[in-house]
């Protein structure tokens, strides 16, 4: 996933957060980056048509910057359920942040091939555990859980 | 893939070369299955052919890959259940023609192949010591792309002839 995806999967979990324009100073904590290097992406995005930047207010995804980020986020939770899945990795989403930029959106599509998503994806990915809802990020699944309260 | 993304430790190489198996693993399961699930006047020899070398290549492929983790000091992941879920996947793969045979196997020769280039940058933009020696990881990979460029040519080939 190149750069530019990174950061418009990062405005869309931040617009989704705060409902509403996602500030400047969040998407550089979010990217681990500076504000005047969130900044310079910005106006990259700007130029590309997937964002719009309003001053003192944030900046927010055009039509086209959606569909990218949705892709971006459903790549990413290729990856995740794939580590947590497949290989059994326990600390998948620090994994997942780290190979992110190197699994392209055709090799986690290929990878999906052998996971088990839901039809959901990506709209349950929860930006505040970063990992979809139906991971198993507390060491049970929901539905086991709720099989258990059976 | 982003600018400047390096390979930092054994422990993300060994995950990559990890992700390289596993790739590996659906490629050879889905040359197997086209092979065993077409009827006999879907297939034709040089699409036999094909298919077996690819999935010899892939076997061949992740024992390469498999060394390499060997020598990195990291755990091992059992393959022998990563093989059994692939294999349980790709049981049910039914592909109705040999176009869709052949679409397939150009893409993941495609998806190999870009794998494999992403990752060598990502090696070579590294400064990072592996346990292994640089030049030859770097060399065993880079065999490894050629071959699955040779593929996509293959394949193109085969299909051009096709049309």
């Amino acid at each position: 996933m190149n750069t530019a995806d990174q950061y418009v999967k990062a405005i869309y979990l931040l617009q989704e957060m705060e409902n509403g324009p996602a500030a400047t100073g969040a998407l550089a904590d979010m990217m681990e980056v500076s504000p005047a290097s969130a900044n310079e992406m910005i106006g990259k995005l700007e130029s590309r048509g997937l964002a719009e930047h309003e001053k003192y207010k944030g900046v927010t995804l055009t039509d086209e910057g959606i569909v990218r980020a949705r892709d971006a986020l459903q790549t990413y939770c290729i990856i995740e359920r794939f580590l947590s899945n497949v290989l059994d990795v326990e600390e998948f989403r620090a994994e997942a942040r780290e190979l992110e930029p190197v699994i392209d959106g055709m090799i986690a599509e290929r990878l999906d091939t052998i996971i088990d998503r839901n039809s959901e994806c990506p709209d349950c990915f929860d930006p505040e555990t970063d990992a979809c809802e139906y991971l198993d990020v507390c060491g049970a699944e929901p539905e086991t859980e709720t099989e258990a309260a059976d | 893939m982003s600018v400047g993304y390096q390979v930092s430790s054994d422990h993300q190489l060994a995950r990559l070369l990890q992700i390289g198996i596993v790739l590996e693993e659906v490629v050879e399961a889905r040359a197997y299955h086209h092979h065993e699930e077409l009827d006999e006047d879907a297939l034709d020899e040089e699409i036999r052919a094909l298919l077996s070398h690819a999935a010899e290549e892939s076997a061949d492929h992740r024992e390469r890959l498999e060394a390499v983790i060997d020598r990195l000091e990291v755990d091992s992941v059992p393959f022998e259940e990563i093989e059994a879920l692939v294999e349980a996947q790709y049981g049910q793969t039914k592909p109705e023609d040999f176009d869709g045979v052949l679409y397939d196997q150009l893409c993941n020769e495609e998806t190999a192949y870009k794998f494999y280039d992403d990752v060598i940058e990502a090696i070579e933009a590294s400064e990072a010591q592996f346990s292994i020696d640089r030049e030859e990881l770097v060399a065993t990979l880079s065999a490894i792309r050629d071959e699955e460029a040779e593929g996509v040519e293959e394949v193109t080939r085969i299909m051009e002839d096709r049309e």
